[in-house]
């Protein structure tokens, strides 16, 4: 177990350098990295200054050092913009984009498992078909689209929900989220199902391919025969083993998550990561793009890690199967 | 299996040899199930409107002289200035929404489809590249694939975008980028299969070069899995182009796609305008939806394991 994850532990580096060199050559080789680095508005001397300052001048791999030494203590530049270290913007927006995120999650798993148990138990019954039937639908609706036609509905027709914004936020064994307000839950409905519907489809084919291949199983038979409830075979045996694929497949998407939220945060004007990025490339404020990419490929590296270390635990012959290769 | 089978099959057979060609075999599947053939026909038609858009459209509406800002935002069905009818209603600079509608459709169909077509080319050439090289070079290029694949889409066409800048050739690019790991490991898979058959052996002694054995022999193989993750991966793009658009960061306001139009909406949503955004995303989504139901029937239809 050990060796496993040190052996994934290690590939997660080389990744993150991996993709440290490719933002780098991004941002240096392919664009112009005096853009980057110094504000539009600065006139030729002050180019000229900061160009000698930041070692633009010197060897490419020597200015990919220093680029690697600021990440590592945290300083990627100063936003155009909020005039403030750029990690720090974006760090303060985070909080908000994860508590979307786990909403959105939540839901997924909340809606998507049982009907997706329902449509694999059942498979003839027309309400099974109306899910699945909804779920394809599920995997061809533009978000965004779905989106607008939440607000239209929801917001402006029937007046129920609030369509933008992030609501009050309450303090919780130290955890601050908008999620401890009944404010907060009514602001983040909207865009949390918007951000979910993608999963809850996706959960719903996963547990019902799952449920279909499982209840044919010999050990769901045997546990009929011991005379378990209904409830029991379906809520313990079966659940348990249909739970492998989709925990791998949602922690992967979570990351996906994260990164649509930049279209739903955009939508309802949450005051995300995201939609700073958004309003970021519109504005070229460059740091802040390049700390939101380093970020956000930080976060996905250690999803994947984690994701695999779960999945070792729950399925045994993946760690064998690393093992024997 | 019971006696009387074989005698069927062979009779079958029989009248089968002259007409079952496997282009034949496969139309028929296909046109088995009525959702994809009906799929197909909207996809169809959908194709030709986006084709035939400046024939057909009620309105050319970016010519400036056919439009009539005093019309801007009139509701479905409601009569124009010029005593015309918007069927669909107009959207804020007062163009037929129906017009601009084809229009979209037409360019959001064009970036999809090149966009598809480059990403095929570029993919196919280097799964198949590391399928018949192998070694280090396989290696190299699979990991790469796995990588660029453990990110979202939108994260990697948000990341070129933000490096890049805006512009038709860049988000062509973005989503070249984005589809070409798709293609690679699709083909690269099929062709280690094929790579070992007796065909390419064959092939190799009578001393055919590699490029010819490449494209000749081993690609024409992978084509069933190459096409099923083509149509996938075209409504993937399609929908990609109109967020990236909705969004801001897609296509110039020169080159109005279905996502642009949504966009566009956005801000009259709020008054109750449902219009501008609603009729562009139900031909987005009737367009997505296409695509992906003739690209299930595609998967089963040419998917070996699944044969009855």
């Amino acid at each position: 177990m050990t060796a496993f994850i040190l052996r994934r532990l290690m590939q997660s580096v080389i990744v993150v350098v991996a993709m440290s060199v490719v933002v780098f050559l991004g941002v240096h080789v392919i664009g112009n990295p005096v853009y980057l680095l110094i504000n539009p508005q600065a006139d030729q001397q002050e180019i000229e200054a900061t160009i000698r300052a930041l070692g633009l001048d010197r060897p490419i791999w020597e200015q990919y050092l220093y680029f690697v030494r600021g990440a590592l203590i945290g300083d990627l530049g100063k936003s155009f913009v909020f005039g403030e270290p750029a990690l720090r913007v974006i760090l303060q927006r985070m909080p908000a984009t994860l508590e979307l995120a786990f909403a959105a999650l939540f839901m997924a798993i909340v809606i998507g498992i049982p009907l997706g148990l329902y449509a694999g138990l059942k498979p003839e019954s027309p309400f099974s078909k109306i899910i699945m039937a909804g779920s394809i639908l599920g995997f061809s609706l533009p978000t965004f689209w779905v989106g607008l036609m939440l607000i239209m509905v929801f917001a402006v027709m029937l007046g129920w929900l609030p369509s933008t914004g992030r609501g009050a936020a309450a303090t919780f064994f130290g955890i601050t989220s908008s999620l401890f307000t009944l404010d907060g839950l009514t602001h983040v409905l909207l865009p949390a199902l918007n951000l979910a519907l993608l999963k809850i489809s996706l959960v719903i084919r996963l547990a019902r391919a799952g449920t279909r291949e499982t209840i044919h199983q010999d050990y769901i038979k045997f546990a009929r025969a011991k005379g378990l409830s209904q409830r029991r075979i379906v809520g313990v045996h079966l659940l348990k083993n249909i739970l492998i694929p989709i925990v791998t497949v949602l922690g992967i998407e979570f990351g996906n998550l994260v990164a649509f939220s930049v279209v739903t945060e955009t939508i309802f004007a949450w005051p995300g990561m995201g939609r700073l990025l958004i309003s970021s490339i519109q504005t070229l404020d460059r740091p802040v793009i390049v700390a939101y990419l380093i970020i956000i490929v930080l976060m996905f590296v250690v999803i994947n890690l984690i994701v695999d270390i779960l999945y070792s635990v729950l399925d045994p012959r993946v760690r064998i199967g690393e093992r024997t290769q | 299996m019971s006696l009387a089978e074989p005698e069927i099959s062979t009779q079958q057979e029989a009248s089968a040899v002259a007409v079952e060609t496997p282009l034949r075999r496969f139309l028929s599947d296909y046109f088995e199930s009525p959702i994809a053939t009906a799929a197909l026909a909207v996809l169809f038609l959908l194709v030709c409107l986006a084709v035939l858009a400046p024939v057909i459209s009620p309105q050319n509406p970016y010519d400036l002289a056919e439009v009539d800002v005093l019309d801007s935002r009139l509701p479905p069905g409601s009569e124009g200035m010029t005593g015309y009818t918007f069927w669909l209603g107009t959207d804020g600079a007062g163009r037929d929404l129906l017009s601009a509608m084809l229009y979209g459709l037409r360019i959001s169909l064009a970036v999809g489809v090149m966009s598809g077509l480059i990403a095929t080319v570029l993919g196919s050439l280097v799964g198949l590249t590391a399928a018949y090289v192998g070694g280090r070079v396989e290696t190299l290029i699979m990991r790469i694939v796995d990588m660029q694949l453990s990110f979202p889409a939108i994260l990697i066409a948000l990341m070129l975008i933000a490096v890049l800048g805006k512009g038709v050739d860049k988000i062509v690019i973005a989503l070249v980028t984005v589809q070409w790991a798709y293609y690679a490991r699709t083909v690269r898979g099929t062709a280690i299969i094929e790579r070992r058959k007796e065909y390419v052996e064959a092939a190799r002694c009578l001393g055919l070069t590699h490029t010819r054995i490449l494209l000749k022999h081993i690609l024409p193989n992978c084509l069933p899995p190459l096409i099923v993750v083509a149509t996938v991966q075209a409504a993937h793009a399609i929908a990609l182009e109109a967020t990236l658009s909705f969004l801001g960061v897609g296509l110039p306001q020169t080159e109005p796609s279905l996502g642009l139009l949504i966009s566009n909406g956005f801000e009259y949503m709020l008054s109750g305008k449902y219009w501008i955004s609603f009729f562009p995303g139900l031909l987005l989504l009737a367009t997505i939806l296409a695509i992906n139901l003739v690209g299930d029937r595609l998967r089963d239809v040419l998917n070996p394991r699944l044969t009855r």
